[in-house]
């Protein structure tokens, strides 16, 4: 109740979080729960889990006030494996726990961590109203394109003509790009990583922790058994780099290639030497038009991995959906002079219309 | 002027009719209050349809509101109007046959021409073909009158028109000798804004009473006596309100913070427009995207240490069934509202039914229990909501609370609490470990249970210490690390059971009122049934009809004493407004030959209906105890 949001754009998505004392040092091992870790061998979500945890103690807050909240799914394992409070709750359903979550309570570090499926099918709903609203949580999506624990069926972001066990003549489902959802979603941090990458991987997670509001962001993640390969092409380099590292304020440029604007489609993708170099657009996830950050997560060659684009493709400011609501009860709460006493209930009780019966 | 003979009345039942954009819920509004301030008793119904503006003079667009006020304990809204007042042809067809005979029907004569007629099939002009020959029919011509009125105000006509409704409210105000007052105190501060508005409908609220007062229209008054209630300070309140309020009452009192994720859904709305308002009471509400994120929203709020809530109507239990199971699993705290309407599907979205009752107890997949209260009035809605807050906190579970559109809707007097007599309710936290792990190290059980009410820990996120999952997934016994073991889920299924029957020690027995002290024959009601059935049993009371009530609140756990109850009678009928859905869980549970009387017209029940069922079982037991 006493938490000051005069000027939002200078706060941290842990702004309201207790630091620990600067005495203490935490650790990776403070984040490590006493579960067995039980995916596959192989699976890339250690990978994930590996680089969450190394990094969260950047933050300087305690695990108690983190919470971890997931679906169903593999990817929802993840809470078990944290020494946080954390929930597993049911599928697709984890940004309504976590709006509950993080709007009553400003003092926890809310992290969702969710798959293709539980996040875009079951709950694209609930992805796409926590995104609009601005509730500052984490959101971490991992897509391997493919349901894993149900033993491989397609998912929302698998590709068309996937042959799975439930389309074994070939899907005829047209994929999401989660990017371009969140964005019309109009989310206020959009960024995608990939698990094999640690560093960016890192990288990314320690800027959607810092953000405030909802920060998405989609980690490509290879399911072994199920879909292996999925993101192998983006390894392949012969022709030149394929993924494309954003960064703000620098030029979009991938091995030989890169990114000018194009009075037809947006942007376009050029070999580097058949243009001068003051055309190469610069990345600006700062850019309030989310015009660029969509044109860039439709970029000719993305979404069959050609020339695909990694990093934040938005970061802008908005105020958060539950820094509002606490400040709306706040301004009434203070106006009134504090929470109410049992006096003020009973005028509640009694209304505007009252009579005596003596 | 002219005089009028005053004649008193112990009740009277006026319904409002007209289209749903003639203002009758307002006009029914006003006149409630007016009573309620004069000290009557009474109960009222909004009976509208689901349509918001469905095509003007069309039966489908018919809005009513009823209320019946009396000198004495009024527990209905009342059957059969003692006045009608059809603000247009279509008003008095959908109605008419319903006005008790020898009843007044006031109409706005303006509104009976022949294009209206017409559309709704009228041979002949109902006022004049003698059809109505039964009723004092009074034909008031209250569009012209209003227009006469507001002649000097510089509205439109259209808008001069729209205070008709005001005409009628001074009209009937008139008619029952009520003040004026309040209504003008109330037209004041919603129009402050406006007193071009304000001016026109105080216009014609004083037009409609001189009407009454002037003309020789009406050659009689009614009066009709304060009732004698309990002393005390009393307000009007629906069933939503008083829902909402017991809400807040609940989560005051444990000092905790409510959280209401919610969706809008007819008939449950009001308890969210309620709610939002209060946020000066510290009440957070999160209007979600779907019924599902409501009761997520909710439980999510629990999770983080408040006391979550979601409000809905059938529709919405439906969708919120897979959550409401991860409540049981996770044995957390919250309040789980139904409003209940007519269904299956959309069903009747505006009109009443008891059908949910089976679903509340059981409509969830496994082995699920949770803890159901029904309201039985609308001012009961308030200690009902109270005490699902109060369970739901002490034994860490969700608590469904069963009410209905006619309880939502409907309202009635309310004696005011004495809010520092409201026993408190512990939330009692964990702050501290509860085990020993292997290493013999100090560690947190989520699972621990309390050995008395068998309830787990409730560690908040920020506890230091006490972090921990939790999940679908079954949990180990105690640590509450995941769980396949056959063992653990057979015992842990049976505790959560076990639990929720625990909760029958703050529960009262089921109490029996039989006056006659010689009643073979009870009936039993749940939820909103209470008014009908209690109207008719103090009715038939008086004349020494050996009938015994009682009336079950608690449908899950059932007070201890249920079945000895049930058993101690020759006979036990049990109505319901649904197809039978008490009755089969009363003769599942004792074994006892309970008598299903149902019915499902999204009306509640008649009181005169009551009375011929008591009357019929009373004169078929004394015959078959001749025989004997």
């Amino acid at each position: 109740m006493t938490t000051d949001y005069s000027d939002l754009t200078e706060l941290a998505g842990t702004a309201f979080v207790p630091r620990v004392h600067s005495d203490r040092v935490l650790t990776k091992k403070e984040f490590v729960s006493d579960q067995e870790v039980r995916w596959c061998p192989g699976c890339g979500d250690y990978a994930i889990l590996a680089a969450f945890q190394q990094f969260v103690p950047e933050l300087g807050i305690a695990p108690e006030n983190m919470v971890v909240v997931s679906g169903i799914g593999c990817s929802s394992r993840f809470p078990y494996y944290v020494d946080s409070y954390g929930m597993h709750a049911i599928h697709g359903r984890a940004p309504s726990l976590a709006t509950g979550i993080a709007t009553s309570r400003p003092d926890l570090s809310v992290w969702i961590m969710t798959g293709d499926g539980d996040a875009l099918a079951i709950g694209g709903n609930h992805l796409i109203h926590a995104l609009r609203r601005n509730v500052n949580l984490n959101i971490v999506m991992f897509n391997n394109e493919i349901y894993g624990l149900t033993k491989g069926q397609y998912s929302p972001t698998s590709p068309a003509g996937l042959v799975t066990k439930s389309t074994p003549f070939g899907s005829v489902d047209h994929p999401f790009n989660p990017i371009r959802l969140a964005l019309g979603s109009d989310a206020t941090f959009v960024a995608r990583t990939i698990a094999s990458d640690r560093q960016h991987l890192t990288a990314t997670l320690r800027q959607a922790a810092l953000h405030r509001g909802a920060s998405f962001v989609e980690v490509l993640q290879n399911c072994v058994i199920f879909n292996d390969g999925a993101f192998d092409g983006l390894k392949d380099t012969t022709d030149g780099a394929r993924i494309l590292r954003m960064e703000a304020g620098q030029p979009l440029i991938a091995g030989e290639r890169c990114v000018v604007r194009d009075p037809l489609h947006g942007l376009t993708v050029v070999p580097t030497s058949a243009v001068d170099e003051s055309k190469i657009l610069k990345h600006d996830p700062k850019a309030h038009n989310p015009g660029i950050a969509f044109a860039l997560a439709s970029i000719e060659g993305a979404d069959n991995r050609d020339f695909l684009p990694i990093g934040v493709f938005r970061e802008i400011v908005r105020p958060a959906y539950d820094d509002e609501v606490r400040e709306q009860i706040r301004t009434y709460v203070d106006a009134a002079g504090g929470l109410p006493t049992d006096q003020d209930i009973a005028s509640l009780l009694a209304g505007r219309n009252t009579w005596t019966v003596s | 002027m002219t005089t009028h003979e005053v004649q008193q009345v112990h009740r009277i039942a006026v319904r409002f009719s007209g289209d749903s954009g003639d203002g009758m819920q307002l006009t029914g509004d006003r006149f409630t209050s007016d009573t309620a301030l004069f000290g009557n008793d009474l109960a009222t119904l909004p009976n509208y349809p689901s349509e918001i503006r469905a095509p003007q003079g069309t039966l489908a667009g018919v809005s009513n509101f009823q209320l019946q006020f009396g000198d004495h304990r009024i527990h209905t809204p009342g059957d059969k109007p003692d006045v009608l007042v059809a603000m247009n042809p279509a008003a008095l067809k959908a109605n008419s046959k319903e006005v008790r005979p020898g009843g007044h029907i006031i109409v706005d004569a303006d509104t009976f021409n022949k294009r209206a007629l017409d559309k709704l099939g009228y041979a002949d002009d109902p006022l004049t073909d003698g059809t109505l020959g039964d009723f004092y029919v009074h034909a008031v011509p209250m569009t012209s009158m209003t227009l006469a009125a507001l002649e000097e105000f510089d509205l439109s006509k259209k808008d001069k028109e729209r205070s008709k409704n005001m005409f009628a409210l001074g009209l009937v105000s008139w008619l029952f000798s009520h003040s004026l007052d309040s209504t003008k105190a109330f037209l004041t501060s919603k129009f402050a804004k406006k007193p071009h508005v304000l001016q026109a409908n105080v216009a014609a609220l004083e037009a409609g009473w001189t009407y009454g007062e002037n003309t020789e229209v009406f050659g009689v008054r009614y009066e009709v006596a304060p009732a004698t209630m309990e002393a005390g300070v009393y307000r009007n309140i629906t069933g939503n309100t008083a829902t909402a309020y017991g809400l807040v009452m609940g989560a005051h009192r444990a000092g905790l913070q409510l959280v209401l994720g919610s969706y809008p859904i007819t008939p449950a709305t009001d308890i969210l427009h309620a709610l939002s308002q209060l946020k000066r009471y510290n009440v957070m509400t999160m209007q979600m995207e779907d019924e599902i994120a409501g009761i997520g929203a909710a439980l999510g709020a629990s999770f983080a240490g408040k006391l979550g809530v979601t409000t809905t109507s059938g529709p919405g239990m439906c969708l919120k069934s897979e959550f409401m199971g991860l409540a049981v699993m996770t044995e957390l705290p919250l309040v789980i509202v139904d409003v209940q309407r007519g269904g299956p599907s959309t069903g009747l979205p505006t009109k009443t039914e008891q059908a949910d009752l089976l679903q509340a107890l059981y409509g969830r997949h496994g082995e699920s229990p949770v803890a159901v209260i029904a309201a039985q009035s609308p001012a009961d809605c308030f200690a009902a909501a109270y005490e699902a807050c109060a369970l739901a906190i002490k034994y860490r579970h969700p608590v469904i609370l069963l009410t209905d559109g006619y309880l939502g809707n409907g309202s009635e007097p309310w004696k005011l609490p004495d809010v520092s007599t409201i026993p408190a309710i512990t939330p009692d936290l964990a702050t501290a470990h509860n085990a020993v792990d292997a290493k013999g190290e100090p560690t947190f059980h989520p699972y621990k249970r309390d050995p008395q009410t068998l309830a787990r820990p409730w560690a908040v996120p920020g506890t230091p210490g006490l972090a921990h999952r939790i999940g679908g997934l079954e949990k180990a016994d105690g640590s509450g690390v995941i769980s396949q073991d056959p063992a653990n889920h057979d015992r842990m299924t049976r505790l959560r059971v076990e639990k929720v029957n625990r909760m029958v020690a703050d529960i009262p027995d089921l109490a029996v009122t039989d006056p006659t002290g010689e009643a073979d024959l009870l009936i039993l009601g749940w939820g909103s049934s209470y008014g009908p059935i209690t109207a008719a049993c103090q009715n038939l009371w008086k004349s020494g009809v050996p009938v015994a009530q009682a009336h079950l609140r608690h449908l899950n756990p059932l007070p201890k004493n249920t079945g000895e109850v049930l058993r101690r009678f020759k006979r036990v009928v049990v109505p319901e407004m649904n197809l039978g859905q008490l009755s089969k869980i009363l003769r599942a549970e004792f074994l006892v030959d309970i008598q299903s009387v149902t019915s499902v017209r999204g009306l509640p029940f008649a009181v005169p209906e009551i009375e011929d069922l008591i009357n019929q079982h009373v004169a078929d037991l004394a015959g078959t105890l001749q025989e004997a």
